[in-house]
């Protein structure tokens, strides 16, 4: 199954030459190159490389860089469980173990005959709708015990998957609440009209007044950004919409982008118009590729319109057009310099900043890169003007924010309060009665305990990018805070030595504490470690990566101190652990082949 | 050099610096050293060892990317930054696998002598332990991958000077790895030569000269005496300086 002919690579020509042999397309001619063949074999990597004109190194470089391309062989079906903590919450290692057992195969493994591969991937993004997974790069959705038969008899069946069923791959919007942003009609066109009338002069006074900042989480002010790309000398410019919602927990971007893709185009394509740009990119994260084909056909009924493409509403010199590429899992592709690499066909790893985008952007021209929600937002601004949107909010976070609602609640989904909202009052709304802890803002924001409750959501007090993930009393944070340590070292790009090193040195730390091994000692080496990446790293990634710890060492100590052992150090080298090798190998389990009863405890947990 | 009559502070000395210059080149140029890895003069900045990071104005950055500026307050010898930069050395130190006493290299070699300047007694973390296998399958060099801390100078110098592109970092995260770009990733397979550039400038004994070891005894090398901050890079040093670069 491993074999490629060359009837093969010739094919990987032809997607070559569909994408007009650019580089700069690579990333998705890979994709593509692997739809067809499930992996990159390095014949095709090289074929790729003489196509496109550039150093095989590159091609290699990229396709080892995204988890979501494969150099060795993977399963006809290759089935990735999200592995967020909330998809641990609702059980998703049970289920995982199960589909394992009932498909004969191991975790991250491919099964002897190359039918099925089964593993775990960062947080997909359907927190409220969990356990979650990808079948062959398409979202499932509501795991449970019958879902996994079902797919396990699917795949023993060799049923192709557009015969699987729909229901497995529905994904709902579960809007809970709405506000100006998702509760008010938009007529498409309008934000196009209001800047044709008006001009885009106008349109920047308005997005001023409004206030309106970056809705990723960084909060930038938008106009400044729109007006310093539109000044900045540059004979091409570019508009690109970050809907790489990469951070654990948040999944409001993929509604916008399911159920208000319109908006998000309107307000890219205003942009275009102010800052006089002809070109945006969408970088849609590869978890969403679900949604490919719609946006797609959207773009298409936009052009058909009047609303995309060349003399847009029958005005001669307005030309803009959009273009989707799709990611394929890399959390640092949400770092708007990293995104731009990635776009650019390589592996993403951030620039050194300065310069910025707006002058330095996509293949070194001014380019504005923003959220998905904040374009949403520019297109509302255009229309019903900048006091409007201003008329909500606090004094420094004017408008307001949409927050993914998951883990321990009644009511998961999509809630859109005016900025200023406390994290009592979204508790209540979404029925979590019994918190003991918020993660705000994903794991590279901040844990905070029920003492804080009453602080508020804005970029004055709580910023956030929208994820919001509930943990309640019964639950143990130091579950929590493992998970996201796994989720940094899986995802730092390896570029600069604070990340690359320090975010497996505090994995291994909490995993060390969480199994009962810690002393006070490692949670002083905890808090030096996380003060050096916090200032050390290259790019927010690192920086925030500690993040988890700290708070959680600050906001609830007696998670780790019940764990403690009494004596001042313990050694990190663990005998048990080390063991463990000669018992796979033996095949020994019995209580012989343990230090001591604990451990075979342990041990015996799956 | 003060043409234009600019300058910043570093910790307390006023520094001259040309237009276009990073903090880091300028202090360099004026003879103020600051701990460096990946950053070389010849080079166009990286910004990826960290070592560099000092305090402009209050914020934490590398000194090789950040632009010079008239006025900047820098502060680089502090108590708080040594203790950064020490924590870094001993990551780089525990993620490869550094035996110093058993070294070609020990007492020429960047890594070790910055490790000593910024204080570093012990590597102080848990050791990873890599499994690296060594290349010796070319003629003139080995190439001993458990020295490599990824600084990525051979492979800007094999690609940017030589022409060669005979080095790449492969893999994401902690999978990030140097390696030899053949088909085979063996050395022996590639045109690498001694003269090369790539063969000059790596800040550890990553890569090292077959069929002669030891020439310079333990005691005499070149920073067995005096400290990195005086004696300055071994690849900005000629081989009779008992450094690098070939002349």
């Amino acid at each position: 199954m491993a074999e490629t002919s060359p009837v093969r690579i010739d094919g990987v020509r032809d997607i070559v030459q569909r994408h007009g042999a650019l580089p700069t397309r690579l990333l998705q001619i890979l994709r593509e190159i692997q739809d067809d063949l499930r992996w990159l074999p390095a014949e095709a990597l090289d074929s790729v490389a003489e196509a496109l004109g550039i150093a095989p190194d590159r091609v290699r470089r990229v396709a080892e860089f995204y988890a979501f391309l494969y150099t060795a062989p993977r399963g006809a079906y290759n089935i990735l469980f999200s592995d967020n903590i909330t998809d641990r919450m609702l059980g998703n290692r049970a289920l995982l173990h199960a589909l394992c057992a009932r498909l004969g195969v191991g975790i991250g493994e491919t099964r002897a005959d190359g039918r099925v591969t089964v593993g775990t991937t960062s947080c997909t993004g359907m927190c409220d709708q969990g356990p979650a997974a990808l079948v062959n790069g398409q979202a499932v959705t509501r795991l449970d015990a019958a879902r996994i038969a079902s797919i396990a008899t699917l795949v023993e069946q060799q049923a192709p998957l557009e015969q699987w069923p729909r229901e497995l791959f529905e994904v709902t919007s579960n809007i809970r609440r709405a506000d100006i942003l998702l509760g008010r009609h938009f007529a498409d066109g309008a934000a196009l009209r209001a800047v044709l009338k008006r001009g885009p002069a106008a349109i920047l006074d308005e997005l001023l007044k409004s206030g309106l900042r970056g809705q990723g989480g960084a909060g930038f002010k938008s106009a400044a950004k729109w007006r310093s790309c539109r000044e900045a000398s540059g004979a091409v410019k570019y508009v690109v919409c970050n809907a790489d919602e990469g951070e654990p927990g948040t999944f409001k971007d993929r509604v916008l982008m399911q159920d208000f893709a319109d908006l998000v185009f309107e307000g890219m394509t205003l942009c275009g118009r102010v800052m006089g740009a002809r070109q945006g990119f969408v970088y849609l994260r590869g978890e969403y590729r679900y949604l490919l084909d719609a946006l797609r056909d959207t773009l298409q009924r936009r052009r058909e319109v009047g609303l995309l493409g060349t003399a847009i509403l029958g005005e001669p010199d307005f030309n803009f057009d959009i273009e989707i590429h799709l990611g394929a899992g890399a959390y640092v592709c949400g770092e708007e310099s990293a995104l731009i690499e990635s776009l650019e066909g390589k592996h993403g790893v951030p620039r050194i900043r300065p310069p910025f985008p707006t002058t330095h952007g996509y293949l070194n021209q001014p380019t504005v890169v923003n959220n998905v929600e904040t374009f949403a937002a520019a297109a509302k601004i255009a229309v019903e003007g900048g006091d409007w949107f201003a008329s909500r909010g606090t004094a420094e976070s004017k408008g307001t924010k949409l927050l993914s609602l998951s883990g321990d609640c009644e009511r998961p989904g999509i809630y859109e309060y005016p900025f200023g909202v406390t994290v009592r009052r979204v508790l209540e709304d979404c029925g979590a009665r019994d918190a003991q802890g918020i993660q705000m803002a994903g794991p590279a924001g901040h844990m905070i305990s029920a003492k804080l409750f009453d602080r508020r959501i804005c970029f004055e007090d709580l910023a956030t990018g929208g994820s919001f993930m509930v943990f309640d009393q019964q639950r143990d944070i130091l579950d929590g805070i493992r998970n996201f340590t796994h989720f940094f070292v899986h995802e730092s790009c390896g570029f600069c030595t604070p990340c690359r090193v320090g975010t497996v040195l505090m994995r291994d730390l909490v995993i060390k504490v969480h199994t009962g091994h810690g002393t006070r000692y490692d949670l002083e080496e905890m808090r030096t470690l996380g003060r050096i990446m916090q200032v050390a790293c290259h790019c927010g990634l690192g920086q925030t990566a500690p993040n988890p710890v700290l708070d959680s060492l600050e906001q609830f100590p007696e998670a780790y101190e019940r764990r403690l052992r009494s004596t001042a150090f313990e050694p990190a080298f663990d005998l048990n652990a080390a063991l463990e090798e000669a018992r796979r190998l033996t095949g020994r389990h019995d209580p012989g082949a343990y230090l001591n009863e604990e451990e075979l405890l342990l041990g015996a947990m799956p | 050099m003060n043409d234009t009559g600019q300058c910043f502070t570093l910790d307390g000395r006023m520094v001259p610096f040309q237009e276009g210059q990073t903090v880091l080149a300028a202090a360099l140029a004026a003879g103020v050293y600051i701990p460096h890895l990946c950053f070389n003069p010849e080079f166009a900045p990286h910004g990826s060892c960290r070592v560099c990071l000092v305090k402009v104005n209050g914020r934490m950055q590398a000194a090789c990317t950040t632009p010079a500026a008239d006025g900047l307050n820098v502060h680089s010898e502090t108590g708080e930054l040594r203790d950064i930069r020490r924590g870094i050395l001993q990551m780089l130190f525990v993620e490869g696998n550094h035996v110093c006493p058993a070294c070609e290299k020990s007492g020429a070699c960047q890594l070790q002598a910055v490790a000593y300047y910024v204080g570093m007694l012990t590597p102080h973390f848990t050791h990873f332990y890599p499994r690296r296998p060594v290349d010796a399958s070319h003629n003139e060099a080995v190439i001993d991958f458990n020295r490599c801390i990824l600084c990525e100078l051979c492979v800007r110098a094999s690609r940017d000077i030589d022409g060669k592109n005979l080095f790449a970092v492969q893999g994401r995260g902690i999978q990030a790895h140097l390696v030899v770009n053949t088909p085979s990733g063996k050395l022996g397979a590639t045109d690498f030569s001694l003269h090369d550039k790539a063969a000059q400038v790596c800040p550890t004994g990553a890569i090292l000269t077959k069929h002669q070891g030891y020439t310079i005894a333990i005691g005499q090398r070149l920073y067995d005496r005096k400290p990195i901050s005086v004696v300055g890079d071994v690849a900005q040093l000629s081989e009779q300086q008992g450094g690098r670069r070939h002349e």
